[in-house]
């Protein structure tokens, strides 16, 4: 049981940061805006992140830093993809290829050095529950972070003035601008959104998953968050499914890779000829597996093509320039 | 004081915007009462939607002043012109298809009124003036009628002195516009001041106490509609008279269809498609079949179906020169024969980014190969020809243009639209299907583009048009059909035809049902 345990644990650290950054660029897509950028604004979180709590002493200062580089590295964009409406994926490609190399550059010190893990919070009385109260009650704050931030983004955007706003302009940004609505100056502000969530996500990487400065440590993650938007049809809780569902594959392929069989015989019949048979394809397979199930599954939930297609910002990507 | 004895609501003293070199609105002096209907006439280009603009604020004027209610005043954005009074229901319809029609309306009050209260107002003021509508409906499933009626239901609910009306039945059937003519009117009895644009002159001397009519960005005259003919105001808006379209009896030139579709079924093709039902409809040599209907029933997904950009489940469901082209796509059909205008112009009519040559050569490089292709296999492009063919066109439709040979998104709708039917007539095709041939084109391009049209037909060539516009298709067709939720009527020969019976027909009611409910009624 307590390996079990151990292992669902590590499953929530491994999707907490997708969920985040997912969520922001989800904000900043619903907006009508593709901001590619997020591997490098999520890069510079982990290592501002890194960075703020090795100088401070504190990780929470890693936090507040990687929250306010995310946003203002995020600004870059919008200068460039709203002001000034460049091509919205060429610009997010640069930012994040700048991002990676900035992060690389202000890195170079930090490497090596053991860096500050954010304890675990234990909720007196729930987190002492069997199994539920481990994993719902004694995790990383940035964890009850990323689910107070699935509800907000919910309650925000179907619930509020403000999110209908935001999801009218993603819709038409035409029909808004007639309606007087200050299209640019909403968008800076999602896109902005964006940059915090993803530097957060970063700050997650290097200060709760490995508590360490490794250049390019996202690996990749930012894209997956990228990814999830998109398949999980631009709806939050459909984003927390996908994300939950990839960390949890990866970590459960990376198990059964490391386990022999013979470790394995305490698992009932049915999953131990699964894990046996998933033993037996190549490891290659075993490592495009998350990818795979979560694209599958995705589509699968999404295969109503009127949903679908109603919960598509239709003015995704398509600069916005106002006729003055 | 206006000139009707009623107090001047808004003033406009001297307004002038400039774009670049172009002057848009040039020194505009005009004035609307108090429970007056308005009418601003013009041809495109006019200037007509830029004034409006700048009165509800969408754009500054680059001198002039705007006085309302006798006191000048800065209208810097639409929510300045809102607290005015003034409102707007837009042409091109500004609503959110992915939101419902509660929160369209809900988004353009601003404040914070819960969705359901704004709900329950646009409920009891649609019931008030006549006009049915749904709050909780997506507005990507409406109607067009619907559409506009969410946009006058907005409108009102900022209770204006000023409602800015931009082509609205431009989009309507008949009766639909009938009905908006009685809220409009009802609004005029309530001391509400209308700002009407149309280019339909027979409603405008219809409805309107006055009209001011613009002209290349100055006004031309002030008028009061009563007194005119729409043959007039037509005359205004042009500067010299336009030619009546000439419809030569039709001479029967065989009777083997250059068109035939027969018993096709379509499903929809997406949330905010038509399926189409049971389609049987045939085109002969020598005649124009004219397709009505309020946009959105179906025409648009009828037109992809026969210019071969969606194929057909079987070969012979359409057939075109009477060889099965149902499997075939868009240039196999070009080399049967068929010229295939549709009605969107960029993107489909033409590539925005590409010169008119070789948006030329891109419509026509396999049926007419010989000229315009050399180097047997290798299928070179011989530039000169293609050149030489689109100066013709250029010509021949008088396409005014600003370079040699500009890009497509560099010319204006209606010169596009000129350049675009040019392109296919050159060809002298056997068979044209069309969409809307003059969407946004001025009247006297349009009576030139609809002439050519008849003489095409009678030439001995089919001609299939659709059209929303109801007089348009009375000017061209031998016969017309009715398109209403993805079906099509029985033909109505026009001598036949009577824009009542064809409105009634377009409201998706057969005319035997029809008469039942008069006698019901009676």
């Amino acid at each position: 049981m307590e390996t079990w345990v151990a292992i669902l644990l590590t499953v929530t650290t491994a999707a907490t940061p997708l969920l985040i950054a997912a969520l922001g660029e989800l904000v900043v897509e619903r907006s009508g805006v593709l901001n590619l950028g997020v591997e490098g604004m999520m890069v510079m979180g982990a290592v501002t992140g890194f960075a703020g709590a090795q100088i401070f002493g504190d990780p929470w200062a890693g936090v507040a830093l990687a929250i306010v580089t995310g946003a203002l590295f995020s600004l870059l964009f919008g200068f460039l993809a709203l002001t000034l409406a460049t091509n919205q994926v060429a610009t997010g490609l640069a930012l994040t290829l700048l991002g990676i190399g900035i992060s690389g550059m202000i890195g170079e010190k930090f490497i090596g050095i053991p860096g500050l893990r954010m304890e675990p919070i234990f909720v007196p009385g729930l987190s002492d529950m069997p199994v539920v109260g481990r994993l719902l009650f004694g995790q990383d704050p940035l964890f009850y972070i990323s689910i107070a931030l699935t509800v907000a983004v919910v309650w925000f955007l179907f619930r509020t003035r403000a999110g209908l706003t935001l999801r009218a302009i993603g819709d038409s940004h035409g029909s808004a601008h007639a309606l007087g609505i200050k299209v640019i100056r909403i968008r800076y502000l999602a896109v902005m959104f964006g940059g915090a969530c993803a530097g957060l996500a970063g700050a997650h990487l290097s200060l709760v998953y490995t508590p360490q400065w490794v250049e390019n440590m996202t690996a990749g993650r930012g894209w997956i968050a990228l990814a999830l938007v998109v398949f999980a049809s631009w709806r939050p809780f459909r984003v927390l499914i996908g994300a939950y569902l990839f960390g949890a594959i990866t970590i459960m392929q990376l198990h059964i890779q490391a386990m022999t069989l013979s470790e394995m015989t305490f698992l009932p019949g049915a999953i131990y000829a699964l894990a046996a048979w998933v033993k037996s394809v190549p490891a290659q397979f075993l490592s495009a597996l998350p990818y795979l199930a979560t694209v599958v599954v995705l589509v699968l939930i999404s295969r109503n093509r009127r949903l679908t297609m109603m919960n598509t910002p239709a003015a995704l990507g398509r600069p916005f320039v106002p006729d003055r | 004081m206006g000139p009707s004895g009623k107090p001047t609501l808004l003033e406009v003293r001297r307004i002038t915007k400039i774009f670049g070199e172009l002057k848009a609105n040039d020194a505009v002096d005009f004035d609307i009462a108090e429970g007056e209907i308005h009418a601003l006439l013009g041809e495109n280009g006019a200037g007509k939607s830029t004034l409006v603009k700048m009165l509800f604020g969408s754009l500054q004027p680059t001198s002039g002043e705007i006085l309302w209610r006798g006191k000048p005043v800065v209208v810097s954005d639409p929510a300045t012109a809102r607290k005015l009074g003034v409102g707007m229901v837009f042409q091109h319809f500004s609503l959110f298809e992915a939101l419902t029609a509660a929160e369209n309306i809900a988004l353009s009050l601003g404040g914070n009124t819960p969705i359901s209260r704004i709900a329950e107002e646009a409920r009891a003021l649609s019931q008030a003036y006549g006009l049915p509508l749904d709050p909780g409906a997506l507005v990507g499933d409406l109607s067009v009628g619907e559409r506009q009626r969410i946009e006058i239901i907005r409108c009102l609910l900022q209770k204006p002195d000023l409602i800015i009306l931009d082509e609205p039945t431009s989009v309507l059937t008949p009766q639909e516009a009938d009905k908006l003519f009685e809220t409009l009117e009802r609004l005029r009895s309530e001391g509400k001041s209308i700002l009407y644009i149309s280019h339909r002159l027979e409603e405008v001397k219809r409805l309107c106490d006055r009209a001011t009519v613009l002209r290349h960005g100055k006004v031309v005259a002030h008028c009061t509609p009563s007194e005119q003919t729409p043959a007039s105001l037509a005359a205004m808006m042009v500067g010299n008279e336009v030619a009546a379209v000439a419809r030569p009896a039709s001479i029967a030139h065989g009777w083997e269809p250059l068109l035939e579709v027969r018993r096709f079924d379509q499903p929809a093709r997406g949330p905010f498609s038509v399926p189409l039902r049971d389609i049987s409809l045939e085109v002969f040599p020598g005649e124009v079949v004219g397709i009505a209907g309020v946009a959105g029933n179906g025409q648009g997904e009828f037109f992809e179906a026969l210019s071969g950009e969606v194929l057909q489940k079987r070969a012979d469901q359409v057939k075109i020169a009477g060889k099965d082209a149902g499997r075939l796509g868009a240039t196999a059909r070009r080399v049967l024969g068929a010229a295939l205008l549709p009605g969107e112009r960029l993107g489909h009519g033409a590539a925005p980014g590409m010169k008119l040559s070789e948006n030329l050569l891109l419509s026509r490089h396999a049926s007419d190969r010989k000229a315009m292709l050399g180097g047997g296999i290798l299928g070179l492009v011989k530039g000169g020809a293609v050149k030489r063919a689109a100066r013709r066109v250029i010509e021949a439709m008088d396409v005014r243009k600003s370079a040699e040979d500009p890009e497509a998104a560099a010319l204006s709708g209606g010169n596009l639209q000129k350049f675009i039917v040019g392109r296919e007539l050159d060809r002298q095709p056997r068979l044209l299907v069309v969409n809307q041939p003059t969407w946004g084109v001025d009247a006297g391009a349009a009576a030139m583009i609809r002439q050519k049209l008849i003489d095409l037909s009678r030439a001995g060539s089919g001609v299939l048009a659709i059209s929303q516009d109801l007089d348009e298709l009375f000017e061209i067709s031998d016969r017309i059909v009715v398109m209403a939720d993805g079906r099509l009527s029985g033909s109505l020969k026009i001598a036949e035809a009577t824009r009542e019976k064809i409105g009634i027909l377009m409201g998706g009611a057969s005319p035997a049902h029809h008469t039942g409910h008069m006698e019901d009624a009676a």
